[in-house]
């Protein structure tokens, strides 16, 4: 009994913390996507998230900030997520872009301008590292509780419950109140939508932009709390299985949530299974893959049928039947 | 008006104004960062074209670009968007660079061997969200997505239980699977051109030939125009989705062959993705899916990425500025329909006058 307490003592956080980043890009892909407007960019915007935590922290330490400097970092990248993102929503909705390419172009634009401005300010590859680290605390009282206290509040980082706090936020925005009623319906019906005096267009571009604002915190989360600085090298992935989880979350926050904890569980097992008994002799290459190999599952209907919003990846054009 | 002159017109204005637009922008971030353009673009010129060397290594870069490209383009005209030449691209260079390992033969026999071999891995890599797509409806996208990953961790692993020699990487392969040509490499001041680059060539011929001159071309590109008509016409568009994403995933695993048999002569545990795979995508739209015009923008990025190192030792100026400039040329590719309503607009204006 102790031993397995022992591993869940290890792994249980390990994946919460690999998993929080996801959860929030996953939260801007389903603002995106419920809006109809496919966003394969959440990579790119969460390299550009990144990027804007490690420098926006840099910038608000020099300007004597303290220690409250990374959460300023994680709402500079928030912003310029959202800006970044615009980039999209102009080629995929006013531009009538195929989403995917613009998705694709984004991904690559993202990389090139990081690293581009990263050389150009800091003369190498990579930036400093930040001082003013968010770091692993204690819950005060919560982490005292026997057996779930030194399990889930225990060296934890302040992001993760933040982060799922705003699952809790978005799923009532999307779908309890106005707003996330006329998101919805412009990605399953804009033609309906567009008769009930809903600006399709516009509803479209606060859906694109959420991703990028979300996405943006996901990246500078991962940057402020792992990583530490940054490089071509910081964000490898992630955007896609956040995208994954949303996909196999069946474009729902919570469905979201617990993919994104599953993939964390995935990714903390592939770097901890040497260690623990009964799973050494799995070679990691599985761990690694599962996540991947699940979400092929899931979309084959195997895993229980997942339902895309009906206007996904359709440009709308006013009058267009 | 919209006559069928205006539209082949088209093809060619729209890509001229999307690298125009690209360069534009590249030059106002140079300006931006305190370079000249001039110098810079100078610079970039020269590193394509300066030397025999830098022209061979352009060439050479080439080769893998016209396969991803000629692999997104195949699956373009079937109406499918296949994300996953990356991956079909990495199993189809560990696949040949496996054969080139482990078999010994004659060259006539092991090096096609080798090449298709890394073609087969790279058509099943392409079989699995063809399949899917047929039969469950599921979207391409993701599924390809998701291959390319499990390409990348399945080879790495195999390379890293298997087949490591020293460091990061496999040992060489054998002579007789190679396409190293010591003629090619001499003629371009020792670069590291090699046959690969014909075999491309031929590779567009191929694709040109498939595409018009065979039923089943006809077959793909009219499933790619109307899969309603198709359908009613009698055609299978099913088995057609799964054929055109196979004949592309072999496309792309072919152009993993060229890298492993040609450039490298080896295979080695990826960190990240190669991108030859997404450049792909770049070159088809660029291209407008059509084999003279892959060749054409698969030399275009090929010599961005060449010349990129010389524009930061000449001129100081980021190598990423290039990976920028391709982004934007495929956002202005892709959101050609403003580029043809403004030319649109320009044109009405002239003929009122």
């Amino acid at each position: 009994m102790d031993v397995i307490l022992q591993i869940l003592y290890i792994i249980v956080p390990a994946a919460l913390i690999a998993a929080t980043p996801l959860m929030l890009t996953a939260m801007g892909g389903l603002f995106s996507e419920r809006s109809g407007v496919v966003n394969i960019g959440l990579e790119g915007l969460m390299i550009m998230g990144a990027f804007g935590g490690i420098v926006g922290t840099l910038m608000f330490e020099s300007l004597g900030f303290g220690n409250a400097s990374p959460w300023f970092g994680i709402m500079f990248a928030v912003l310029i997520g959202a800006v970044f993102a615009l980039f999209h929503a102009v080629a995929s909705i006013s531009f009538r872009a195929d989403q995917i390419v613009s998705g694709v172009a984004l991904n690559f634009l993202a990389l090139g301008l990081t690293v581009f401005l990263v050389r150009e300010i800091f003369d190498r590859g990579q930036t400093d590292t930040i001082s003013a680290r968010i770091f692993r605390t204690d819950i005060p009282l919560l982490s005292d509780i026997p057996v779930i206290g030194p399990m889930l509040f225990s060296r934890v980082y302040v992001t993760t419950y933040v982060a799922l706090l705003i699952v809790v936020i978005v799923w009532y925005v999307v779908f309890k109140t106005p707003f996330g009623l006329r998101l919805r319906s412009v990605g399953e019906h804009p033609m309906a939508a567009d008769t009930m005096g809903i600006k399709v267009q516009r509803m479209r571009y606060i859906g694109v932009m959420l991703s990028g604002a979300f996405a943006g915190a996901g990246g500078s989360v991962y940057a402020v709390t792992i990583a530490g600085n940054f490089s071509a090298g910081t964000i490898v992935g992630q955007g896609f299985m956040a995208l994954a989880a949303l996909i196999f979350g069946k474009w729902t926050p919570f469905g979201a949530m617990g993919a994104a904890i599953f993939f964390g569980f995935a990714m903390a097992l592939s770097t901890s299974a040497q260690q623990l008994p009964g799973l050494q002799n799995i070679p990691q290459v599985f761990f690694l893959i599962l996540p991947y190999v699940l979400t092929i599952l899931a979309l084959a209907g195997f895993v229980g049928k997942a339902e895309p919003p009906k206007a996904l990846n359709q440009p709308y054009t006013k009058g267009s039947r | 008006m919209m006559n069928a002159l205006k539209g082949k017109a088209f093809a060619i204005i729209v890509p001229l104004v999307a690298i125009l637009f690209g360069f534009l922008a590249g030059a106002l971030i140079m300006l931006l960062s305190g370079t000249n353009p001039i110098t810079g673009y100078g610079a970039l010129i020269s590193g394509i074209v300066g030397t025999p060397y830098d022209f061979g290594e352009t060439l050479q870069r080439m080769t893998p670009l016209i396969f991803s490209g000629l692999a997104v383009a195949f699956a373009f005209r079937t109406g499918l968007l296949n994300i996953g030449v990356e991956g079909q691209l990495i199993v189809g260079w560990f696949t040949s660079v496996y054969v080139g390992l482990a078999i010994e033969a004659p060259m006539v026999i092991h090096l096609p061997l080798a090449i298709v071999a890394g073609a087969v891995a790279g058509a099943l890599w392409g079989f699995v969200p063809g399949l899917l797509k047929a039969r469950f409806q599921v979207h391409e996208v993701i599924v390809t997505i998701m291959m390319n990953y499990i390409a990348m961790h399945v080879t790495n692993s195999l390379i890293r239980t298997y087949l490591l020699d020293s460091g990061q990487r496999t040992s060489f392969i054998n002579p007789t699977a190679s396409l190293e040509s010591p003629f090619l490499s001499e003629l371009t001041q020792f670069s590291r051109l090699h046959w690969g680059f014909f075999v491309a060539a031929a590779a567009c011929v191929l694709m040109w030939f498939i595409l018009w001159k065979t039923r089943k071309g006809f077959e793909l590109r009219s499933v790619g125009y109307n899969k309603n008509a198709s359908l009613y016409a009698g055609m299978s568009v099913n088995s057609n989705i799964i054929l055109s994403m196979s004949v592309s995933g072999a496309f792309a695993g072919a152009g993993g062959a060229m890298v492993g048999l040609g450039t490298y002569q080896y295979a080695n545990i990826l960190p990240s993705f190669t991108n030859i795979g997404f450049d792909g995508i770049a070159v088809a739209l660029l291209g407008g899916s059509t084999s003279v015009g892959i060749f054409l923008s698969s030399f275009l990025f090929g010599g961005l990425q060449q010349g990129a190192n010389m524009m930061q030792s000449q001129a100081g100026v980021a190598p990423e500025l290039v990976e920028i400039i391709i982004a934007l040329i495929i956002f202005f590719v892709a959101s050609s329909y403003v580029i043809r309503w403004a030319l649109g607009r320009l044109q009405s204006r002239k003929e009122e006058k």
